[in-house]
């Protein structure tokens, strides 16, 4: 090879960028997010009245979008109420309808959050529930 | 007819991977054999390719000469287009890979009334690519957060970056509107200028055609489809500790999207795509233009049988003494 030190360093730099996260891991593997949905409010509710909003599974995709959406209606055009698919109607706040019952935000919201590395601004303007690290 | 083929292969690949996946289960080859082999033949094809590269002698240096080359000590030297040091080799290859600098001086030529041609600077094509190939590696960047754990700090930098104006949730990422337009931009310029469609295989319109599918993929994944994140993150690093999960609720889109980077992954190293490492490798670029200043041996020069006069002389001293032809030694 012709000019080899220089291509088989180029070689090895490109190997190691691309198997990279491979190495960072090193065959480990990390526990998975489980966020918990066991607060004090929440064990206060029947077995049965144990919901949220909406249905968990459009929760999960959309509740960014719905916070989104809650934000502007509220903040913008001043409705305060939000009617469900199921009829039931509640107050769209943050602080006030999420957080009651979610109360743990360290072990609900930041479980999933920080795993996917996502950081979201609710927290530049709302105050972050005060909790006892246990 | 390239373009055709192009399109309908990305489509027929969608169609395999929905079939595959929705219809036969297939969630293991889709999900864990078809990435770790296309992955492997992705790195295995571009060593291979650059090796094979390397093996190729460079007997003379051949760089383009884009400025005044090295000369009296009065005569300014134009030290990055026409380095002729090491230092001035790397300023050009750095400027040339980063900026894309000869893409930067591309010109048009017309022919106008009189008729008279002319030159002008043409920046689009520059613009462009410069955009699609940063966007492209941002997003790049930014996947690892799926691949890393726990997510470094410079990636979380980048991922705010570019969600910077806050728009909507989940945060309108820019790179993701810049990359779908950038690439149109090179699509489209491909089919509008005549010239351009003239010269246009379907080599040119298959990696675009599969690039724009895998960004948009992405895109609808992120902002429209939405599919469980958890759980894809729980998956690549499945892959990554060689311990593959699959975890309940993703959605097809995202085998689409991990199909199609799979496909990529192939086509990679036997494709144009592979001025990734050939644009390191160019002699054009990265030769120092000191051809006269440094000595340059042809690599495959064998040694030569010469026969001198002096020799000559000693063979035939007598018998040109002889007839009287004048030697050097007597």
């Amino acid at each position: 090879m012709y000019n080899g030190g220089k291509i088989i360093i180029g070689v090895i730099i490109f190997v190691g960028l691309v198997t990279f996260p491979f190495l960072y891991s090193g065959g480990k593997t990390t526990a998975k997010p489980d966020p918990k949905v066991d607060t004090p409010e929440i064990l206060k509710l029947a077995e049965n009245e144990r919901k949220c909003v909406e249905p968990k599974a459009y929760m999960k995709g959309e509740h960014m979008k719905m916070l989104n959406e809650w934000r502007d209606w509220v903040v913008r055009d001043g409705n305060t109420i939000y009617t469900a698919t199921n009829g039931k109607q509640y107050t769209m706040s943050l602080q006030n309808t999420c957080m009651k019952c979610h109360s743990n935000k360290k072990k609900f919201c930041d479980e999933c959050h920080n795993y996917t590395a996502v950081k979201p601004y609710c927290w530049d303007c709302h105050i972050e529930p005060k909790e006892k690290e246990s | 007819m390239g373009l055709l083929f192009s399109f309908f292969t990305v489509i027929a690949l969608i169609v395999i991977v929905f079939i595959g996946v929705n219809g036969a289960n297939l969630h293991y080859l889709f999900g864990v054999l078809i990435p770790y082999a296309t992955f492997l033949a992705f790195i295995i094809g571009i060593v291979y390719k650059v090796v094979q590269w390397g093996r190729i002698p460079v007997p003379f240096r051949i760089p383009t000469t884009a400025g005044q080359e090295e000369s009296f000590p009065w005569v300014k030297q134009n030290k990055i287009d026409n380095p002729s040091t090491s230092l001035g080799v790397i300023i050009r290859m750095a400027f040339e890979v980063l900026l894309f600098r000869s893409l930067f001086r591309n010109t048009k030529a017309e022919l106008r009334e009189g008729p008279k041609l002319s030159y002008g600077s043409t920046k689009w094509l520059w613009l462009g690519g410069l955009a699609f190939h940063w966007t492209f590696l941002i997003i790049l960047i930014r996947h690892f957060r799926l691949f890393l754990e726990p997510v470094p700090v410079p990636i979380k930098i980048l991922e705010s970056l570019d969600g910077f104006f806050q728009v909507g949730a989940p945060v309108l990422y820019l790179t993701d509107l810049i990359f779908l337009g950038a690439v149109t931009f090179l699509f489209l310029r491909r089919v509008i200028i005549p010239q351009m469609r003239y010269i246009s295989l379907a080599a040119d319109y298959f990696p675009l055609f599969l690039i724009f599918a895998i960004g948009f993929t992405g895109v609808l994944m992120r902002y429209f489809l939405k599919t469980d994140v958890v759980g894809i993150k729980q998956m690549t690093l499945g892959l990554i500790t060689f311990k593959p999960v699959f975890p309940e609720g993703i959605g097809i889109i995202f085998y689409i999207h991990l199909f199609l980077v799979s496909a990529l992954f192939v086509y990679f190293p036997m494709s144009k795509l592979m001025h990734m490492a050939g644009v390191f490798l160019s002699p054009t670029r990265n030769l120092a233009n000191n051809n006269r200043a440094a000595m340059h041996v042809n690599p495959w020069n064998y040694p030569v049988k010469v026969h001198t006069y002096e020799e000559y002389e000693d063979d035939f001293r007598e018998k040109m003494k002889s007839v009287g032809i004048p030697v050097e030694k007597e």
